[in-house]
């Protein structure tokens, strides 16, 4: 592996392991955002 | 062995690593075991097992229902007080691995109590089992987050405990998706939306338990350079005090009453939320507009618990439950004012922030242990801090349905039956406010010395 390679690789594993948590929590909080619209009506 | 890649040794983090990709790995652990606070939402179809359209006479009551949840949450306390100690040599990826195990595990039992309408396995698989689960997948990802970010330990617990508070966001709509998914004419689909979220839940938990890392032994995070071109130096926490030893200490025991009655103040109004605005404003706020505003607060609740904890590295923890015990008591003290004047606004407005301090409560705690007790048992330590949340989880409920139901009983209309409650809640929080202002640092008689027993 060379150098220049290293620190791609290692960001994008860095967004991908945030991408597996991230993408969950963001639908889940627009089914609260959508929900939460009702107050307002 | 085949399971030598869980060992504490095989997760230590080769130099360089970017500790950026840890709190991810947290993240999974706490927006799964978060669940827990959507499991109302079972609630309904659990009691209509057999009868299906309606409530037969062979099926579980509701207040029979609600002891499942009760009993996890009793788990998630009694866990985290029994195995702190262990996970904490164990290793982290150790005790997520057990965690996963515990809560997937925990749906597949109460499953099969669900499918042979056998109320204790349902007892057993989500209270016992999937409690245990709650507890060790709770604490383990948090100590571990403390020592990656040292210079900023608030802002790294309020990450991985805000996805508890984001995991019902989650939790409750993927619930009402499979039970839609699985339901029929002849069941409600319960017991196969239970199997799936449990292999759901276990996936999503083993990409937690492949990507924690621990810090290699003094390991330290590089510091931007100030202005004079210094780097900044990170803040360090207080000399190691051994678990056992710290369970001795007053701060300890003070810090168990302000979690205590923090999450008492907040969690028994959650529970009456939907209920409470509708009979505070009636003919104004209708179920739906109801569920929206449950919806908001958890939104608050979440984001409350990132907010407040990473500002408590610039303000000091004692402040900033300084901040939640005065601000909670004036706003609790001023909730039944807003339903006197019939402004909703201004009521969700006070609900919200609340909620935000409810939720920073229990996301700057462990941050507050970390600057009395150092970080090395700081897991184990936070686990029996965590007894306080098992007996606000009952006496807060029970303080808030008590209270409505006698001023109800002595004729008191509705929409001001929650007054006396919010008052009561007002005081708690300043009984709050006097233990935070008690807290002062550990005496050093009681810090791990070398050659101590670890």
């Amino acid at each position: 592996m060379s150098n220049n390679t290293t620190p791609d690789r290692n960001l994008i594993a860095l967004a991908l392991t945030w991408l597996v948590v991230l993408l969950p929590a963001a639908w889940g909080v627009s089914q609260v955002v959508l929900k939460s619209a009702a107050l307002f009506r | 062995m085949a399971f030598d890649f869980l060992d504490r040794s095989r997760s230590i983090a080769p130099a360089n690593y970017d500790r950026w990709r840890v709190p991810p790995a947290a993240l999974a652990i706490h927006l799964a075991i978060g669940q827990a606070y959507a499991f109302s939402v079972f609630n309904l179809p659990l009691s209509t097992l057999r009868g299906i359209t309606a409530s037969a006479p062979d099926d579980w009551k509701l207040s029979t229902i609600g002891w499942i949840f009760s009993v996890a949450i009793a788990f998630l306390g009694i866990s985290a007080f029994t195995f702190g100690r262990w996970l904490e040599a164990a290793g982290p990826r150790k005790a997520m691995f057990a965690s996963a195990c515990c809560f997937a595990g925990g749906f597949f039992v109460a499953a099969l109590g669900v499918q042979t309408h056998a109320f204790w396995l349902v007892i057993l698989g989500y209270g016992v089992i999937g409690g245990i689960g709650l507890g060790l997948g709770y604490i383990s990802p948090v100590s571990t987050l403390i020592k990656w970010f040292p210079d900023h330990p608030g802002m790294a617990t309020g990450l991985a405990i805000m996805g508890f508070g984001g995991g019902a966001m989650i939790g409750s709509p993927l619930a009402v998706a499979l039970m839609e998914h699985f339901k029929s004419a002849t069941d409600v689909g319960v017991a196969p939306a239970f199997m799936a979220m449990g292999a759901l839940y276990f996936v999503f938990m083993m990409f937690g338990v492949f990507t924690v890392r621990l810090p290699a032994p003094g390991w330290t995070p590089a510091q931007p350079r100030d202005a004079s071109g210094t780097r900044r130096t990170v803040l360090a926490p207080a000399p190691d005090v051994h678990v056992n030893s710290a369970i001795r200490t007053r701060p300890f025991w003070l810090l168990w009453v302000v979690l205590c009655l923090n999450v008492t103040a907040g969690i028994g109004v959650l529970g009456q939320a939907s209920p409470m605005i509708q009979e505070m404003f009636p003919g104004v706020i209708g179920p739906a507009a109801a569920a929206g505003f449950v919806g908001l607060l958890s939104l608050a609740n979440m984001t409350g618990r990132f907010f407040w904890s990473s500002l408590s590295d610039v303000i000091g923890r004692q402040r900033t439950y300084m901040i939640f015990f005065a601000a909670g008591a004036a706003l609790y003290a001023g909730v039944p004012f807003t339903g006197r004047a019939g402004n909703v606004v201004l009521f969700v407005a006070f609900y919200v922030l609340i909620m935000t301090m409810y939720g920073g409560g229990f996301a700057t705690i462990p941050a507050y242990l970390r600057d009395l007790f150092g970080t090395m048992h700081v897991g184990a330590i936070h686990g029996r801090l965590l007894t306080a949340w098992s007996v606000a989880g009952v006496a807060g409920p029970v303080l808030v349905n008590y209270i409505r139901e006698y001023q109800l009983a002595h004729g008191v209309p509705k929409a001001e039956a929650y007054s006396v409650t919010m008052y009561l809640m007002a005081g708690l929080l300043l009984v709050g406010f006097a233990a935070n202002w008690w807290v002062s640092p550990v005496d050093p008689k009681y810090r791990f010395k070398t050659g101590d027993t670890v």
